[in-house]
C-alpha cells in the first residue's frame, strides 16, 4: 500500500456533507480510517505499468447500443405513486427543500 | 460617481466603465416522440405523472437505453453550429441529491461532449449599418430534462417559506441538449443586445432542423446567461455571475442588462461581485441570489456504467450533413443577392416575420417587390389591427401571387387589388371569387370614362378653366373625382390623358 492513501478530515465531512449525511466527530474518524483503506486498495493500481492501456469504463466492447424513437405505455400515475411515502394531487410530495432554489 | 446598493448607475456609466463578457447556456428540449433513455411519451401537458415508467423514475433493476433519433438531432444541431462531431464519447452521471431527478443523479455529458468547437455568427444592427459578432461554441451535449416541482405552502410559490414540494416526473428523461458558448468578448455596451440576438439566432437554427418546437414559454428553450465585467477590453476576464432560466427573448436582454449595471454598482463602490447563481424576476426586473453552486467536483461525475459509449459513424455523419437544410444565415446571404435589396430592408422583414411568406409568393409567380408591397403594407397593416402574425392571417402566398398577377394583367389597379386583399381577408374566397362578386374590375371602356370625365368637369367648371388655361396640375382634383365615380375602378394614368384631351 502506498503512503499517500489517506483522506483528511476535512474531505469526510465534505463528502458526508454532499451525501447529506450528519455525522458526529467520532464517525467521521471512524469513516475516515475505512475510507482510508479504500483508497489505499484502489491506489495500488499505481503501481502498475498503466501508461500504454486506455481508461475503460465498460467491460464490452459495444458502441452505439440505441432504440428507436417510439412510444411505449410505462405505468399509469396510479401505479407511479403506488410505492411513494406521500403523494398529493398526482405527485409525489417531498419534504420541504431548504436553502436552494429550483 | 458614488454609488450605493440602492442605485444602481445607468446603463450608460456602467458601461463606459466597464467592458462586459458574456456567456449563453441554451438547453433545448429536442422534440422526440419518446424520453431520452426509455419510451415514456414526451408530450407536453399530460396529467403529471402520467408519462413514467420504472427507468425514468429511477426505480431499482431498470436501466437505460439511449434514443437514437435524439443523437441524431444532436449530431445535427452541432453540424449547424459548425461544430465538430466527436469520433466517440460517453454519457456521465452527474451526482446531486435534489428531488427533481428521482434517481439521485442526471445522466449528462461531462468531460466528453458530443459536439465542440462550433461557431454561429449573429447580426447586430448599429447606427452605421449591420455588424457582425461571432459566437464561439465550446460544446455541445447531451442529457436528460429534470422533474417540476410545485412548492407548496409558500406565500409566493418559491421554495422559501414553503411546506413542501410536489414532483410530477413526465419531464424527467426528456432530451435535452445544452448548447455553451467560449466568454463572448467584444460586445462592448451592445452585450444585452448580442445575447438577445444569438438566442434568436439559435432558434431560428433549431426551427429550421425541425428539431424542437424551441417555445421559451412552455420551456422547451431555456436559456442562463453569464456576465462579468472588467475594467477594459484588454483586461483578463474575471468572476462571473449566471442568471438562470431567463425564459423569453425580452428577458434574456434585460437580465444582462440589469446585471451589467448591478455589478457595476458593486464594483465601483468598492465591492466585489461573487461567482454565484442568481434568478430572474420578470416582473421586478432584477435578479436576485440564488443557491451557492457546487463546484463541478462535487457532483462526482463519473462515466455512466449502464450506457455504452457512443462513436457517431463518419459517413453517417456525412450524410446528416449534406441533407442540412439551408442555414438561415445562408438564406440570408443569397436573398439578398437574389432579391437585391439592402441589409436593412431583409432586416425590416425578418423583423415583420415576412421573408418565407414573401419568398413563397415570388415561387409562385410575383415579382419580389410586388410580394414585399403587399406583405409588408396592407397585410402587415391588418396584421398589426388584430394584433396577430403575418402567417396566421387567412390569406396565403398563393392568394397574393394572384392578386399581383390580375394587377400586372392590367385588370386591377391598386385601389381595387387592395380591396380584393381586404375580401380574401374578410374570408370572401379567392381573389378571382372576390373579384366577380365585388364587381371589381379596371374600367377600360373609354366611352363610360369619357362620360365621368365630363361630369367632374362639368361639376367643377373652376377648375375646368384652369386646366383649359394650361395649369396642368388642377388635373388632379378632376382625376380624384373620376377615381371617386368608379369606386376606383379606373386607370388613373388613363384618366388624366383624358382630363387633358378633353381640356385642351
Ligand atoms: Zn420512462
Amino acid at each position: 500500500m502506498t503512503s499517500s492513501a489517506s483522506i483528511t478530515r476535512a474531505e469526510v465531512a465534505h463528502l458526508a456533507n454532499l451525501a447529506r449525511l450528519a455525522l458526529t466527530d467520532d464517525e467521521l474518524d471512524h469513516f475516515g480510517d475505512q475510507l482510508a483503506v479504500i483508497i489505499g486498495a484502489v491506489s495500488r493500481i499505481g503501481d502498475l505499468e498503466t501508461a500504454d492501456v486506455p481508461p475503460t469504463s465498460h467491460a464490452l466492447p459495444l458502441t452505439n447500443v440505441v432504440r428507436e424513437d417510439v412510444v411505449r405505455p410505462g405505468l399509469t400515475q396510479e401505479q407511479a405513486l403506488a410505492g411513494a411515502p406521500a403523494a398529493e394531487d398526482g405527485r409525489f410530495r417531498v419534504p420541504r427543500i431548504l436553502g436552494e432554489e429550483a | 460617481m458614488t454609488v450605493t446598493t440602492d442605485r444602481l448607475p445607468s446603463y450608460d456609466e456602467a458601461v463606459a466603465a466597464f467592458d462586459p463578457v458574456i456567456g449563453l447556456e441554451v438547453h433545448v428540449e429536442l422534440g422526440t416522440a419518446s424520453k431520452m433513455f426509455c419510451g415514456c411519451s414526451t408530450t407536453f401537458g399530460a396529467p403529471p405523472n402520467s408519462q413514467v415508467c420504472p427507468t425514468c423514475l429511477g426505480l431499482p433493476g431498470s436501466l437505460p437505453v439511449l434514443n437514437g433519433a435524439a443523437v441524431e438531432s444532436t449530431v445535427r444541431v452541432g453540424l449547424a453550429l459548425n461544430a465538430t462531431i466527436v469520433p466517440w464519447c460517453r454519457f456521465a452521471r452527474k451526482n446531486y441529491f435534489y428531488p427533481d431527478m428521482p434517481k439521485n443523479f442526471q445522466t449528462s455529458q461531462y468531460d466528453e461532449p458530443i459536439c465542440v468547437d462550433g461557431w454561429l455568427d449573429v447580426e447586430l444592427v448599429t447606427e452605421d449599418g449591420a455588424r457582425t459578432v461571432r459566437v464561439e461554441i465550446e460544446r455541445v451535449h447531451m442529457e436528460e430534462d429534470t422533474g417540476k416541482s410545485l412548492h407548496v405552502g409558500g406565500a409566493t410559490g418559491r421554495i422559501h417559506g414553503a411546506d413542501h414540494s410536489l414532483v410530477d416526473y413526465n419531464r424527467a428523461g426528456i432530451p435535452l441538449i445544452e448548447i455553451v458558448t467560449r466568454p463572448v468578448e467584444g460586445a462592448g455596451a451592445q452585450a444585452p443586445e448580442l445575447a438577445r440576438a444569438y438566442v434568436t439566432a439559435l432558434r431560428e437554427i433549431m426551427r429550421g432542423l425541425g428539431v424542437s418546437d424551441v417555445r421559451m414559454e412552455q420551456g422547451s428553450l431555456r436559456c442562463d446567461a453569464n456576465v462579468s465585467l472588467r475594467p477594459g477590453p484588454e483586461a483578463p476576464l474575471v468572476t462571473r455571475s449566471e442568471t438562470k432560466n431567463v425564459n423569453s427573448l425580452r428577458s434574456v436582454e434585460r437580465a444582462v442588462r440589469h446585471e451589467i449595471r448591478r455589478q457595476a454598482g458593486r464594483l465601483t463602490a468598492g465591492e466585489r461581485v461573487v461567482q454565484e447563481t442568481r434568478h430572474w424576476h420578470e416582473d421586478t426586473g432584477i435578479t436576485t441570489p440564488g443557491r451557492s453552486k457546487e463546484q463541478a467536483e462535487d457532483y462526482r461525475y463519473f462515466p455512466e456504467p449502464d450506457l455504452v459509449p457512443v462513436a457517431p459513424d463518419r459517413d453517417w455523419v456525412e450524410r446528416l450533413r449534406a441533407e442540412l437544410p439551408e442555414t438561415p444565415d445562408a438564406r440570408r446571404i443569397r436573398l439578398l443577392d437574389e432579391w437585391s435589396l439592402s441589409e436593412f430592408d431583409l432586416q425590416s422583414m425578418v423583423n415583420a416575420g415576412a421573408v418565407d411568406l414573401v419568398a413563397q409568393t415570388v415561387e409562385a409567380g410575383a415579382p419580389v417587390d410586388a410580394a414585399r408591397k403587399w406583405w409588408l403594407g396592407e397585410i402587415a397593416r391588418v396584421a398589426n389591427e388584430r394584433g396577430v402574425a403575418l402567417d396566421e392571417l387567412p390569406i396565403t402566398p398563393a392568394q397574393v401571387a394572384a392578386v399581383v398577377a390580375l394587377v400586372e394583367a392590367g385588370e386591377l389597379n391598386d385601389t381595387l387589388a387592395r380591396q380584393v386583399i381586404e375580401g380574401v381577408l374578410a374570408g370572401e374566397g379567392e381573389p378571382a371569387e372576390v373579384v366577380a362578386e365585388r364587381g371589381l374590375a379596371v374600367l377600360s371602356d373609354d366611352t363610360a370614362l369619357l362620360a365621368a370625365v365630363d361630369a367632374a368637369l362639368a361639376e367643377q367648371p373652376d377648375v375646368a378653366e384652369k386646366i383649359r388655361s394650361g395649369k396642368v396640375a388642377a388635373a388632379g382634383a378632376i382625376v380624384g373625382a373620376v377615381m371617386k365615380a368608379t369606386r376606383g375602378q379606373a386607370d388613373a394614368a388613363r384618366v388624366r390623358e383624358l382630363v387633358l384631351s378633353r381640356c385642351a
